[in-house]
């Protein structure tokens, strides 16, 4: 006989069995504005028992389609995978296919890949602390961290052209030097940002709906987070000293000096506080490599006059191409930085890789040869047969990139490894026990971002 | 203990396991037999001097338009090892047929393998034998064909609802 | 003619203008784009003074579906039953060039245009679109609204 509680709850058959998990299913489409994964619970009351957790929502077969162009066109593909952090993932390509390669890039490109890689560490921990916070109720928190984001996206902005899919990174070194005057707008940024991070800590670090909710929930330990493969500040927040701009340095880390954040306990809680210490050791990290940038003060030399593009063309094909090298040309305002000195100081110099300038292009017929033999079908950048790994610190953790080249200027096989895939593995081992609302602070704290994940 | 003296041990251990080794731009790589990877992955993982506690990353490689390779096996799967004690890291690959497509799992030794596995179940059509539970990662269950293999126009389009172009 | 017709006309006008000053909007945030409805949605570029700043994740609740970011063909059902358990007057804004057409992601996995598989009133250009840019598609959708279109 089933008694009153299964009768109106409608669990278990009715036969007086007892009652049964209930399934719920928190599916692809869901408030955690985090993109789209599928977490299927089963519950015994409020305690989670057993999860599936489904991913793939957001595959939009970036692999299969870096391999149908040249490699610089695999670009914008890459920006898209971390679309938090994209400079990060454009220079682990540009890096992994010079490692292809065999060429090294200018001192003042290192320091470029620094200094705008941290700014895009900084956002992307701006948005997971941000919308994390949010889903605990905390709104205002979210605010703060999108206003400071929307001041580091300025900076962006000023280097790139775009706030978010930059593709600033290329294959040899970046798309254009640094605008003048950039430093002083990066200390103006930061000092925003300070300033919003203390608010912030003010807000939630001690508050104690905040603390109830992180501190000791979601927890792995130490062997567990290594055997999942589980990399970055989930790593760091377990005690374990690894980030791979110390132990592996790649650029110019080597050089600046900067702390490891390390937690104690592998618990969101921990995994906050690491979040928050990174950031301020980002914005130390990227002030020291801008004040030691090599190549001088970023400023353009202007010396003899300066003549407009169509002219520098015309000249050329009359003949009257004495001297005209010599001669600076005005450049459109989007080519901003990407003049002969600047040119020089930022992309390695190797004429199998690296695009002219435009005053070569357009003044001379080697480099007009040049720029047709890079961009034209099948002749492009053509590294040897042969495959190589580079692994980055992303701001999820390490971020690797696979590249496998056949010769011809096409990549055969291009993988990423992304960084957040371990944690959303994990994701039922760190919840199964817990209860149903100790989901969305853990899932928060994993950082997943969909375009990574799925690739 | 760097590359070299990496490979050199597993040459040690593994004897007729490890068919060829080499060195390229600074990456270590093993390329191992398939009967013997089950062993060379558990040495790997518990030899104290190589100490590879992490899976980096299980990926494959289909080799059917490279040229010069088209007497060889068509797949190759490929492990990144790394050590987080040591600080070194490793590369092993295996070589499989088009016919038998068929590793054995390292799901056993590193509880990320299972999700890595599938993925590459889902895109190259490998199976992993003794997997626990080897289903589509991501894509859909109703698509037909593992799209990152060679031979699979990257526009052949298998929609679930709308149009089928 | 008469009395009767200036109170509906009237009416409808009223009507119109109350809808597009609230709107109930489901963001549904799949990729890169979220990241640019999140710069809108806040304080710097702010929806909220148009009377959208209240997203309700909930398609019962909601009266515009604005898709963010791009749909795969895994998705695809799963967005189409949201769209159907949307109670009529319902809008959808395709935000991203993802959703418009597909972008660049011309493969096996993307859906060529979400226009395929539901019915779209405004479409928003870009990858991701200028927040500048997702404003003007919402006042132009505010335009819609208060004109009353309906598709059926």
């Amino acid at each position: 006989m089933a008694d009153a509680r299964e009768l109106f709850l409608g669990e278990g058959s009715g036969g007086g069995e007892g009652s049964k998990h209930l399934h719920v299913n928190m599916g692809p489409a869901h408030p955690a504005m985090h993109g789209i994964v599928r977490i299927f619970a089963e519950l015994d009351g409020e305690t989670v028992v057993k999860t599936d957790v489904e991913i793939g929502y957001l595959h939009r077969a970036f692999e299969k389609d870096c391999e149908a162009g040249p490699y610089n066109n695999a670009i914008p593909y890459t920006d898209r995978l971390n679309y938090v952090s994209p400079l990060i993932n454009n220079f682990g390509y540009s890096s992994a296919v010079e490692k292809l390669l065999g060429i090294e890039i200018t001192e003042r490109c290192k320091y470029i890949r620094v200094v705008m890689s941290e700014i895009s560490r900084i956002c992307d921990h701006l948005t997971c602390v941000g919308a994390g916070a949010m889903e605990l109720g905390a709104f205002t928190v979210f605010l703060y961290m999108i206003k400071a984001r929307e001041f580091l996206w300025e900076l962006v902005e000023d280097v790139t052209g775009a706030r978010l899919t930059i593709s600033y990174g290329r294959v040899g070194g970046v798309k254009a030097d640094l605008p003048a005057g950039f430093d002083l707008k990066v200390k103006k940024a930061f000092a925003e940002t300070r300033q919003v991070l203390e608010e912030v800590h003010s807000l939630i670090t001690g508050n104690r709906i905040f603390m109830d909710r992180m501190v000791g929930v979601g927890a792995l330990s130490k062997e567990d987070t290594i055997a999942w493969g589980i990399t970055g500040p989930l790593l760091r927040a377990a005690g374990v000293p690894f980030d791979l701009r110390k132990t592996q340095p790649y650029w110019a880390y080597d050089r600046i000096p900067f702390e490891i954040a390390l937690g104690k306990n592998g618990d969101n809680f921990d995994r906050y506080l690491v979040r928050m210490a990174e950031m301020e050791q980002s914005m130390r990290i990227a002030e020291q490599a801008l004040d030691g940038l090599p190549g001088g003060a970023i400023q353009v030399d202007w010396e003899g006059k300066a003549i407009p593009p169509d002219a520098y063309v015309d000249l050329g094909k009359q003949g009257k191409t004495e001297g005209l090298l010599l001669m600076p040309i005005t450049l459109s305002p989007n080519l901003q930085g990407q003049d002969r000195s600047a040119h020089d100081r930022v992309n390695a110099h190797d004429k199998r890789v690296i695009l002219p300038t435009k005053a070569d292009t357009y003044g001379s017929i080697e480099g007009l040869m040049n720029h047709f033999m890079l961009v034209m079908e099948g002749y492009g950048i053509r590294p040897p047969a042969g495959e190589a790994y580079f692994p980055v610190e992303g701001a999820n953790g390490e971020l690797g990139f696979y590249v496998v080249s056949d010769g011809s200027d096409r990549p055969y096989r291009v993988h990423c490894r992304p960084p957040c895939l371990p944690p959303v593995a994990a994701l039922p081992k760190m919840i199964e026990g817990e209860m149903v609302a100790d989901i969305i602070p853990t899932f928060g704290s994993v950082n997943m971002i969909g375009g990574e994940l799925d690739r | 203990m760097d590359g070299t003296a990496i490979l050199a041990r597993l040459r040690e251990r593994l004897g007729d396991g490890v068919l060829a080794t080499h060195e390229y731009r600074g990456d270590h790589t093993a390329v191992v037999s398939r009967e013997g990877l089950l062993a060379a992955l558990t040495l790997c993982r518990d030899d104290a001097a190589l100490g590879f506690d992490m899976l980096v990353d299980v990926t494959a490689v289909d080799y059917l338009r490279f040229p010069g390779r088209d007497d060889g096996p068509r797949f190759e799967v490929v492990y990144h090892l790394y050590s987080v004690a040591n600080n070194h890291r490793v590369r092993l690959k295996t070589p499989v047929e088009q016919d038998d497509p068929v590793v054995p799992t390292a799901s056993g030794l590193w509880p990320i393998a299972n999700w890595l596995e599938r993925e590459v179940w889902d895109m190259f059509g490998i199976r992993f034998d003794g997997h626990p539970d080897l289903r589509r990662l991501l894509m859909y269950e109703e698509f037909e064909g593992h799209p990152l293999r060679k031979d699979y126009p990257i526009n052949r389009r298998q929609p679930l609802i709308g149009p089928k172009v | 003619m008469g009395v009767g017709t200036f109170f509906t006309s009237k009416l409808d006008e009223a009507i119109g203008w109350a809808r597009k000053y609230s709107i109930f909007q489901y963001p549904f945030v799949t990729a890169c784009c979220g990241m640019e409805y999140m710069a809108t949605a806040c304080s710097h570029y702010d929806v909220d003074r148009f009377g959208a700043g209240l997203p309700r994740f909930s398609p019962r609740q909601a009266d515009v579906l604005f898709v963010v970011g791009t749909i795969s063909h895994k998705m695809a059902p799963v967005l189409k039953r949201i769209y159907d358990q949307m109670c009529e007057p319902k809008w959808v804004v395709a935000f991203g060039v993802c959703t418009c057409t597909g972008g660049f992601y011309d493969n096996y996995a993307t859906v060529q245009g979400i226009d395929t598989i539901i019915p779209v009133d405004v479409y928003i250009p870009g990858c991701p679109p200028r927040p500048e840019s997702v404003i003007d598609g919402l006042m132009k959708l505010q335009d819609k609204i208060a004109a009353g279109a309906q598709r059926y």
